[in-house]
């Protein structure tokens, strides 16, 4: 919040206090001009109303050119109920000239000024709207008499100390003649200027804000994208640009397939913006929904808006990949949103988005595509919205997933509107190699702040069983995908069986030599062994036989001598 | 000046003394002496002593000289240097018999 500053007086307009740096300037006057239908009226009357209701300071809104009935009416469509306030804390005049009345001769504004007079001593009120004070300053043809009922009106506001804000019709920059010479008078005369534009480029309202002065304080100089919303004027802070203040996370999460998980060495950061582009049809969403199941998984709210396709399709459609977010949608940890992307403005895209996350407390923002914003007259505003989302998202330390319909397949030569390749932290393009009569999916990492990626290209595989990504094969300086990575790997694969069929032939060819010999070498000892024996058997023999022969020579030789 | 019957009835806002209040009582009373001839009433209001009546009445341009009768009402803003345009407004009331 901007801190509390006397000398300013808040509008309870988030954007509008932040731009002014605390609010309007106190008890001076600020001018509110621009174009007719530029939500003047509604920006005034929602100050008073924020006024009353929470500062307790009382207003009266003066309508010069708008029945006051139909100002309260209106306010009605802002969720406003105005009854217990109006005539009480917030008091309207009608202060309409009649449209019959005929001039004759100068006039001057004392009228109003002694009944403003009158209702700020019954009421004490402290605010002051003037709305559409060119009405009557029209009906002063002569430039010194529209100089000092100018500074008349001037003088009386500040001489009662309210804090003023006067709106007129009129065009700033290109002002000509009479116009110009009120434009300069009005804009010296005031504390504060802030300056409205309408324009509608291909009939989408582009609305903006500007503060051309402020003095003594300084403000935001450039234009800001502002808004009618559901609950009144909403105007785009400047500090969703300013703060990233949620600290840079180490953390890891998956992306909802785990060879790409691996690919970033481990995930997207938390925290991170990660842009997927690439022509249609290249599974930009599918990748959206597993990181959403993925997300979900881990019990974290994730919204996922889709501009192109209705939730039911989406959920249908990615079941046909065995990602599964029917469950999360129905058990409310997934919110998804179909945004038709010719619907309104993108600024408009930008405050529903980001109300629906804070309702949602979403850790995780899909947004597919994020081009879808600056499809027919956004373009010129589309890359501020969209990097403010993300810079919205990173104040928040919530995970932004955005895809963006890129054509070519060199995703350097980006030409979208939106080009936030810059801003995103790990940018992946997808696209179609078209290769032997086939279209594969091809997946690259153009880039990945503060993770290691793989270099190389991936084939993106989609099947009933999931998604998964398959290495490629580089031959003769191409990527192989589809078919010929399929035979590539056939190939290798029937050569890998081939060699180990030959190692198996040979390991069982030398196992049987192996046995023959050992066959060989076991028969040769037995016949060793049986020599051996033989030769052992003849040794003993021949002894025994000598021995036998000199006994029978004794014996012998006994006998002859016996015969004595 | 011959008279046509009909009475015109004036209310003059006015704002104290300010030069384009006091130039529009002038310029009413010397037109009714030049066109009217006494077939008026004007009824004076100063705003700054009865601003309640600027509230009720929405008198935020002043001078403002209304038109009461004959019906109906009509305002015409300003000093009353153009007699032409009061005139004009006036109509049948304004024109000499």
């Amino acid at each position: 919040m901007v801190p509390y500053d006397p000398r300013k007086a808040a509008t309870g307009i988030a954007g509008l206090d932040d731009i002014t740096r605390g609010g309007l300037p106190r008890n001076r006057v600020t001018l509110l001009a621009g174009g007719a239908g530029s939500g003047k009226s509604i920006l005034a009357l929602q100050t008073l109303v924020n006024a009353a209701r929470d500062y307790d300071e009382l207003g009266i809104f003066v309508a010069f050119e708008e029945d006051p009935e139909q100002i309260i009416a209106n306010a009605k469509t802002f969720g406003w109920d105005l009854s217990d306030l109006v005539q009480t804390r917030l008091f309207f005049i009608d202060a309409r000239p009649n449209a019959d009345l005929v001039a004759s001769g100068n006039c001057d504004l004392h009228g109003m000024l002694a009944a403003l007079e009158a209702k700020v001593a019954e009421t004490g009120a402290k605010r002051i709207v003037m709305d559409a004070l060119d009405v009557v300053l029209a009906f002063q043809t002569d430039p010194k008499a529209l100089r000092r009922e100018i500074y008349r009106t001037h003088d009386w506001l500040n001489g009662h100390a309210l804090t003023a804000l006067i709106t007129a019709k009129m065009a700033i920059e290109n002002a000509t003649g009479e116009d110009r010479n009120l434009v300069n008078l009005l804009q010296f005369m005031v504390d504060c200027v802030i300056v409205t534009g309408h324009d509608v480029i291909d009939g989408i309202s582009q609305r903006n804000l500007r503060i051309t002065k402020y003095r003594g304080s300084s403000f935001e100089e450039n234009q800001v994208p502002f808004l009618f919303g559901p609950h009144g004027v909403e105007i785009a802070s400047m500090r969703e640009r300013e703060d990233i203040g949620h600290p840079a996370s180490n953390e890891r999460i998956s992306t909802g397939i785990e060879r790409l998980d691996s690919m970033l060495r481990g995930g997207y950061y938390r925290g991170a913006s990660i842009l997927i582009t690439g022509s249609p049809g290249t599974a930009k969403t599918t990748l959206c929904g597993a990181f959403a199941q993925a997300a979900c998984r881990r019990g974290e709210p994730t919204l996922f808006v889709s501009f192109d396709s209705r939730n039911d399709e989406i959920i249908r459609n990615l079941a046909a990949v065995n990602i599964r977010l029917d469950e999360f949608a129905a058990n409310g940890l997934l919110r998804l949103v179909s945004g038709r992307a010719a619907d309104g403005c993108a600024e408009m895209h930008l405050l529903q988005i980001k109300n629906m996350a804070q309702e949602l407390g979403a850790r995780n923002l899909i947004i597919d595509p994020l081009s879808a914003l600056g499809k027919s007259g956004n373009e010129a505003f589309s890359h501020d919205v969209a990097e403010r989302l993300i810079y919205w998202a990173k104040a928040r330390g919530a995970t932004v997933l955005c895809t963006s319909l890129l054509s070519g397949s060199q995703p350097q030569a980006e030409q979208t509107s939106i080009a936030i390749s810059t801003i995103a932290d790990t940018w992946m393009h997808l696209t179609y190699q078209v290769q032997a009569g086939e279209r594969n999916r091809g997946l690259t990492i153009v880039k990945s702040r503060g993770t290691g990626h793989s270099n190389q290209m991936r084939e993106l595989l989609l099947s009933d069983g999931g998604v998964t990504l398959a290495d490629v094969y580089t031959a003769g300086g191409e990527v192989l995908m589809g078919t010929l990575r399929w035979e590539k790997e056939r190939a290798l694969r029937l050569a890998e069986d081939e060699r180990v069929a030959n190692v198996d032939r040979l390991r069982v060819k030398l196992q049987a030599e192996v046995v023959n010999l050992e066959g060989q070498i076991s028969s040769l000892r037995n016949e060793l062994e049986s020599k051996l024996d033989e030769q052992a058997r003849l040794t003993r023999h021949e002894s025994e036989t000598i021995n036998e022969s000199a006994h029978a020579e004794v014996i012998m030789q006994q006998k002859r001598l016996g015969e004595r | 000046m011959a008279d046509t019957g009909i009475e015109v009835c004036f209310r003059l806002y006015l704002a104290g003394d300010a030069p384009n209040s006091l130039r529009a009582r002038d310029n009413l009373e010397r037109f009714c002496a030049a066109h009217l001839g006494g077939r008026h009433q004007i009824q004076m209001v100063d705003i700054l002593e009865e601003p309640k009546q600027a509230l009720e009445n929405k008198i935020f341009l002043t001078p403002q000289l209304v038109i009461v009768s004959p019906p109906p009402v009509r305002i015409i803003i300003g000093d009353l240097s153009d007699t032409a345009a009061i005139l004009g407004v006036l109509g049948e009331a304004g024109s000499p018999a």
